[in-house]
């Protein structure tokens, strides 16, 4: 028992001490997207800052934020060059109904799929919806856990800060 | 055994961090979540006070990546389990760790690894927190990409069963498997232009477990194994699976040697503004576990998906939820999501979105003519993939339409028709053979300004009596009608202010006439979220993707805390 708590202080201690030097950066996981061609988390390949969005299909603030962004997403785009990732975390029960409802939705923005997980882990997600920015250099600039009406003003001021760096 | 682990991952880290500069001293990330709670006893509801009083879970995910280096671990802490965890997670120590190494072709890991082949019929590790649910499997990954869309994998270990006294149990049997993909557009570019796209797999998974019985003869060595394609042509899609399991005799099928297997298909179109899915599952005997005497949610190594929606709201979701029967069942669902465009007489000036959504489920054919199961084979009847006898195990037919009035203003009308035959699909020990219920939810959002929002819900759920044929046939049927309303108030991107209140005003007692109120708070910053719950939460299960527990009543306050990084 003593070397566990031992060894994970450690780690702990070295995973703090570690953070300051850097900011944080996109970890690398391979998801698809709903054309079911690979795409490496690590190397989207966008120009401008990436907003990253985590939901799923039984998540109803994360399909009211995204449907929120979706109408303004046109304005943004113009404005800061910001591109929406939506990640959806919906398994192998609601994945197949994920393209249906994009569609359905005519969402304009990219689409990835992460049925068991392993970006939502990587990322440190403990419930849907969250968001994260990322600037162009693909540092981790902002994140926000849960969606309120209103919330994406909020995102759209730090997506427009980097703009201005 | 199991405490050396982390002391490696320790020693290696440290040798790792040290040979190099600290300005690049890679990235971490990881959360934290705690959840603890204080109970009453509550003799109206069933709900008893816990010795302690106070309960608390706690998690911390630390996961490390410098260059083509990988290492993680989950720390675990049980001081005690929260109600309604399962019953043998307790102290505090690691629940999961690993080490690893990535590039171009190859990815390993050594110690506790999340995987999935294909749809996750022939296995599936996951975890899923909010059920108390983890079955890694801890031991050895290797994942090659040989040549562009071509990906092979091999997985070898042991399951985790629980947590006891701060340290992993795992399961009694060993997990081997195989799996390979290809993706024929990245593999032959130049073959397939944009409007097609094909790709194929194949998966092979064993599980060992030595043969203790005395009676019988049991396979102490059983595969299961099949494979998956899937096809687009344009805006249509179509995907399967099939995986073959062998015998494979356990307390899950009272100890018979029939083949099992498991089907699901996929067929979608959609374009901009209009999805259509069509969904089908045959499953027969399919309970695939590293220990065959397990029972519960313990122990499957495969994942046999329900194939119905998940519902979010208080009423439908978890009054009647369904969860895939593995002993046998066939199942279908349709569904169709629809915008109407802008601009016109129905759609308005902002459109509207249509959703219908049906699924059924029904027991399979089992030909029993000829065969004994007595006899020295073993095997207790023959089944065809997709051959379905009118017994009906559930049915849900929905639709909802949401509709944005202003800039201000939107409503989201829903109705629920829930079919679920409790003989089988057993949720409840008050109802009588199919119960039938028909829901209605108004949800109304209103922005009050930039930043204030509301947002309210009105749920009605009615039962249908007892149907004829049935003991007490006419009568109410389980615990009756059910009401709901909920009001919540947010301050963007802070504040957020809740009340439920679920009335069970239709119980057939009525002294069990009782409301459930809550009251809900919670504080958002960044990546931060505190949350408090004070009131009354009913028994009943709580299911997450059509996997599920039961939750005892209880009554008190709940604070949670959950943070990323």
């Amino acid at each position: 028992m003593k070397t566990i708590f031992f060894s994970s202080f450690f780690f702990l201690a070295f995973a703090f001490f570690a953070q300051e030097s850097d900011l944080k950066q996109l970890p690398s996981v391979d998801l698809k997207d709903l054309k079911g061609k690979k795409v490496n988390t690590a190397s989207l390949g966008f120009k401008g800052p990436v907003v990253i969005s985590f939901w799923a299909t039984w998540c109803s603030p994360c399909k009211k934020e995204l449907n929120t962004i979706h109408e303004l997403y046109a304005d943004w785009q113009a404005e800061t060059g910001v591109t929406l990732v939506a990640v959806s975390i919906d398994d192998e029960k609601t994945k197949n109904s994920v393209l249906t409802y994009v569609n359905g939705k005519a969402w304009d923005f990219p689409v990835l799929l992460d049925p068991n997980g392993d970006f939502k882990r990587a990322m440190g997600v403990n419930n849907v919806p969250h968001t994260f920015l990322i600037d162009k250099d693909g540092n981790i600039v902002y994140s926000h856990n849960n969606y309120a009406p209103g919330d994406e003003e909020k995102l759209y001021e730090e997506i427009k800060k980097l703009g201005a760096k | 055994m199991v405490s050396k682990i982390p002391v490696i991952i320790f020693l290696t880290l440290t040798c790792f961090g040290f040979s190099q500069d600290f300005t690049n001293g890679g990235t971490f990330t990881g959360n934290i979540e705690s959840t603890f709670q204080y109970l009453n006893s509550d003799t109206l509801i069933g709900a008893n006070q816990p010795e302690q009083k106070g309960l608390i879970n706690s998690y911390m995910n630390v996961f490390y990546t410098n260059k083509n280096f990988k290492a993680g671990m989950r720390l675990e802490s049980y001081l005690p389990r929260i109600q309604g965890y399962p019953n043998r997670f307790d102290g505090t120590g690691i629940g999961m760790r690993y080490i690893g190494y990535v590039n171009k072709l190859v990815d390993v890991t050594l110690g506790s690894f999340y995987e999935q082949f294909g749809a996750g019929l022939s296995l599936r590790a996951y975890e899923d927190r909010a059920l108390g649910y983890d079955n890694l499997l801890d031991g050895a990954r290797l994942i090659v990409r040989p040549y562009k869309g071509i990906v092979l994998k091999g997985v070898y270990g042991y399951q985790r069963l629980s947590f006891q006294q701060g340290q992993i149990v795992h399961g009694d049997g060993i997990v081997r498997g195989v799996d390979a993909e290809i993706n024929f557009k990245e593999t032959f570019d130049s073959l397939l232009n944009d409007n097609w796209d094909f790709g194929l797999g194949l998966s092979f998974v064993s599980k060992f477990q030595a043969d203790n019985d005395d009676a019988l003869i049991l396979p102490q060595n059983v595969g299961a194994y099949g494979g998956r394609f899937k096809a687009r042509y344009k805006n249509i899609n179509f995907n399967g699976e099939y995986i073959l399991k062998e015998q494979d005799p356990s307390n899950d099928n009272s100890k018979i040697y029939n083949y099992g297997h498991a089907a699901i298909f996929n067929l979608g179109y959609s374009k901009k503004g209009l999805g259509i899915l069509l969904s089908g599952k045959s499953v027969d005997n399919m309970s695939y576990r590293s220990d065959r005497t397990k029972d519960l949610q313990d122990v499957f190594i495969n994942y046999l998906p329900a194939l119905n929606k998940t519902h979010t709201y208080n009423l439908v979701a978890t009054l009647y939820p369904y969860a895939t029967q593995p002993m046998g069942e066939v199942a279908y669902q349709a569904e169709v999501l629809y915008t109407i465009k802008k601009g016109t007489k129905l759609g308005g000036k902002y459109g509207a979105a249509v959703n219908l959504n049906v699924s059924t489920t029904y027991r399979p054919v089992h030909h029993v003519s000829g065969f004994s199961p007595l006899d020295s084979t073993g095997v207790a009847y023959s089944a065809r993939p997709f051959d379905k006898s009118d017994s009906m195990y559930w049915r849900d037919i929905n639709f909802n339409i949401t509709k944005k009035i202003n800039k201000k203003l939107s409503f989201i009308f829903s109705y629920f028709n829930i079919n679920i035959n409790n003989d089988v699909a057993k949720i409840s020990n008050d109802a009588k053979g199919i119960i039938s219920s028909h829901i209605g939810v108004i949800e109304t959002s209103f922005k009050i300004n930039k930043k204030h929002a509301i947002r309210s819900e009105i749920q009605a759920l009615f039962v249908e009596k007892i149907k004829k044929g049935v003991p007490n046939a006419g009568g109410i049927n389980d615990k009756g009608n059910w009401g709901t309303i909920l009001l919540e108030y947010t301050v963007s991107p802070h504040w957020s202010f809740g009340f439920m209140d679920q009335y069970n005003y239709g119980n057939p007692t009525e002294s069990k006439r009782v409301h459930y109120p809550i009251f809900t708070f919670g504080y958002v910053k960044d990546a931060t979220r505190f949350s408090i719950y004070y009131g009354r939460q009913r028994a009943g299960l709580f299911c997450v993707g059509g996997v599920c527990r039961f939750v005892p009543a209880s009554n008190g306050l709940t604070f949670s805390f959950t943070q990323s990084f």
